[in-house]
């Protein structure tokens, strides 16, 4: 039966697919990659800086987050959000979260401990005698952080950043099980609505395969860029 | 508006009338294990083997081994498992379609092929790595001692190049178990599905999910623990410092 | 060894987590009606494939029955706490996720077709009975299947969190069928499954198989079971529990739609043609529904709506 292969479905689909779910996906991804890069450096700097207590505390949720299927944690999010927002809030019910910001808090959360790692291990990288330097000008523990150490962080693991972000985009596929419109939900809502499931999936793979490709090319390149700088 | 706790729900029968919700969670976390073994064994051999190809001198072997590589990582798993569910059985001769449709565990089988062969690229990667920071020595050292090709491979560059990539090999392990997940979306009753289906029978989600994160928590750590002692186990004198 | 810090670290992460959880268990609510004056806005929980309940039409947005029966509880709502401006709110559910998104404030109304059971009542609360379906399979024709025992050691399909797969693993241990159930996330998931091969049958309410199967691309292909999996059962909209001022106002919205626009509105879902493709379900109002109109009700019993 599936021996038409429909081009046309995938034209007429099309509007549909980028403008809602492209629109989605991207945007999720960009959000949660900065939330994560923001909210995983300050759990690297609680890891190195911070008090036995911190420290400990932010190794833990980092193991935690690390241990679970992200599908689960999606669902975690959905259903106790409201919840944590009442708690949070002291609000007298729980606070009502749209599909769309419940996806953002889910993948900051989870990709934090991530990004953490990533920055923990380009902090630690940086030699200690930059510090000490640092230290010895004058600098505050923060501010060697700040204008000496970070910097070079980022620059170095630019790279292993930007490819966490791709699979980043790749993961945020998986709200399709809270029928949320990603490219993806947008692709399964259309293919299930025409019975076109061989076009609509390949096209979606075909989609993701050349973003994924042309921008992991894009870091490879940039990577020996930054690798001729240092 | 508030949330009705019952630790209790555990024990209670579940409405599919075989057992407790205890036994349903139990059911889901066996085929979370057999799924994630045989995609594990599946990502190590054809990992091991597109590895192998991709640390060859040929050009070609690297174009065929980096083609595969690259179409499996720039694919997100969900897509990957619904080709290999929804797609591939329309595109091969009607009966060898039917033939796969009507296979009684066909998600069970599909999730395991597709989550092994995505795992795989992974693996590829690491055993390619691992092969290419082996001193170049090892190599000329099997060729002196008149071994081929493929027995230098076998009895010299794969056992140390394992060795060296045991620790991101576990990581690879634990990532088969918690992406053996996403499968629920093809209907495989593994143990996030059972976690939800404990929650729609019983409307008790949290409990539900609590139950689950734990037992996620603790394949985590037997699988860490496990890829420790094998690590232990298999170290050299001389090897690795630990 | 890292081993014990890990441990204890991951230890404290889970506390962490029902740490959070705890507090809020006793707290007294406000109410539906003062949660949307608060915020101007009131959620609608809709379906994707519930045709003609509530479904998406060819733009992608949620039309039907069910939906239309909401529109009129809105339009209620916005005359009691006089706000004209009321903002509508649509957020998609399945059957898997319409109750937690009741219970966690998500959604304020979930308008498609939700069975309304006595277990159900425990966690939600259910308005006027605006259907009454019992639970049947449907297969391929030419696979010949009739009763249930038909079904022995085949794969079918049902829709995750409904009641229909509820029944079907109940029968199935019941009478030792053998049969794998395959849980999918929509109805339209479902009858695919049927349609490309996947599974034999596919177990959900006779009204929903009917529209799926009069939209499919070939309705000849399939053939309905003889038997049914249960009694005709009711559907309701959902609302959150023990809330009884917004549970008096929409039951007595519905029930003043029923009495009166009721059976047009009803005759225009199901005697019509209705997008998207301009099919005609042709199930003219039974007699139990016309007496359920007649008499609305929100009893869960399904022997209630004896004719």
């Amino acid at each position: 039966m599936f021996s038409d292969f429909d081009f046309d479905a995938i034209l007429r689909a099309l509007p549909y697919l980028f403008r809602d779910g492209m629109s989605f996906t991207i945007t999720l991804t960009l959000l949660s990659a900065l939330g994560g890069l923001l909210l995983g450096t300050l759990i690297a700097l609680a890891r190195i800086g911070g008090g036995k207590l911190l420290a400990m505390v932010a190794a833990g949720y980092v193991n935690f987050m690390r241990a679970l299927p992200l599908v689960l944690v999606i669902f975690w999010f959905y259903f106790l959000v409201p919840y944590l927002g009442q708690w949070l809030t002291g609000a007298p019910r729980p606070i009502k979260v749209g599909g769309f910001s419940s996806a953002l808090l889910t993948f900051v959360m989870f990709e934090a401990a991530y990004f953490s790692e990533i920055m923990r291990g380009g902090i630690q990288s940086v030699a200690r005698g930059q510090s000490s330097a640092a230290l010895a000008l004058g600098m505050t523990g923060g501010q060697s952080m700040r204008y000496i150490i970070l910097p070079q962080v980022l620059r170095t693991m630019l790279p292993v950043l930007l490819t966490q972000t791709i699979v980043l985009f790749q993961d945020t596929s998986l709200v399709y099980v809270l029928s949320l419109t990603d490219f993806l939900g947008a692709a399964s809502k259309i293919a299930q609505r025409d019975g076109r499931l061989v076009e609509m999936y390949c096209f979606a793979a075909l989609v993701y395969f050349l973003i994924c490709f042309l921008a992991s090319q894009a870091v490879r390149r940039l990577q020996t860029r930054v690798a001729i700088i240092r | 508006m508030n949330y009705h706790w019952n630790w209790g729900i555990y024990w209670e029968a579940s409405p599919e009338g075989t057992g407790s919700y205890a036994d349903m969670l139990w059911s889901g976390l066996l085929v979370t294990l057999e799924v994630s073994a045989i995609a594990w064994v599946i990502a190590l051999l054809i990992g091991a083997a597109m590895g192998v190809v991709r640390s060859l001198p040929s050009p070609w072997a690297k174009r065929i081994s980096g083609t595969y590589i690259e179409l499996l990582r720039n694919i997100p798993l969900l897509v990957q498992l619904f080709l290999w569910y929804f797609v591939m059985p329309e595109l091969v001769p009607d009966a060898w379609g039917d033939w796969l449709k009507q296979m009684p565990d066909a998600p069970f089988w599909n999730s395991a092929v597709g989550l092994g062969l995505f795992m795989s690229a992974r693996v590829a990667v690491q055993v390619s790595t691992g092969i290419a920071a082996l001193p170049r020595g090892q190599q000329a050292a099997g060729t002196a001692l008149g071994f081929t090709l493929p027995q230098t491979y076998w009895y010299v560059l794969l056992p140390m190049a394992f060795r060296v990539i045991l620790p991101p090999l576990t990581s690879e392990l634990i990532n088969t178990i918690k992406n053996s997940s996403v499968a629920l979306t093809i209907g495989l009753a593994e143990l996030t599905a059972r976690t939800r289906a404990m929650q729609e029978f019983s409307f008790q989600v949290f409990e539900a999910f609590t139950a689950a994160t734990v037992i996620y928590l603790l394949l985590n750590l037997a699988a860490t623990w496990a890829m420790r002692l094998l690590e232990r186990r298999l170290r050299l004198p001389g090897y690795g410092a630990g | 060894m890292r081993f014990a810090p890990r441990v204890l670290s991951t230890g404290i992460g889970i506390a962490l987590g029902l740490a959070a959880l705890l507090p809020h268990q006793a707290r007294a609510d406000g109410g539906t009606l003062q949660k949307i004056k608060d915020t101007g806005t009131i959620t609608l929980g809709y379906r994707e494939s519930s045709a003609p309940f509530s479904y998406l039409d060819d733009n992608q947005k949620p039309v039907g029955y069910a939906m239309d029966i909401c529109t009129r509880i809105v339009d209620a709502v916005k005359k009691e706490l006089s706000l004209p401006a009321l903002k509508v709110e649509l957020t998609p559910v399945t059957s898997a996720t319409r109750i937690p998104l009741m219970a966690n404030g998500t959604i304020d109304l979930e308008c498609g077709s939700t069975t309304n059971n006595v277990d159900r009542e425990k966690q939600v609360s259910f308005t006027n009975t605006h259907f009454l379906t019992a639970s049947i399979f449907v297969g391929k024709k030419s696979a010949n299947l009739h009763k249930i025992d038909d079904l022995k050691g085949k794969i079918v399909a049902s829709t995750a969190g409904s009641t229909n797969i509820g029944q079907l693993d109940k029968v199935n241990a019941d009478r030792k069928l053998g049969i794998t159930v395959v849980p999918v996330k929509d109805h339209a998931e479902g009858i695919l499954m049927v349609e490309t091969g996947r599974a034999a049958a596919f177990v959900m309410d006779d009204v929903i198989i009917a529209g799926l199967v009069a939209s499919a691309k070939n309705p000849a292909m399939f053939a309905l079971g003889d038997e049914a999996f249960s009694k005709p059962e009711p559907y309701g909209i959902m609302l959150r529990k023990d809330d009884p001022s917004f549970k008096a106002l929409v039951d007595k919205t519905t029930a003043a739609f029923f009495k009166t626009e009721g059976p047009a509105v009803y005759a225009k879902w199901f005697t019509q043609p209705i997008p998207p493709k301009g099919i005609n379900m042709n199930l003219p109002l039974s007699p139990a529904m016309a007496k359920a109109m007649k008499t609305p009700s929100d009893n869960p019993d399904p022997a209630s709506y004896a004719p």
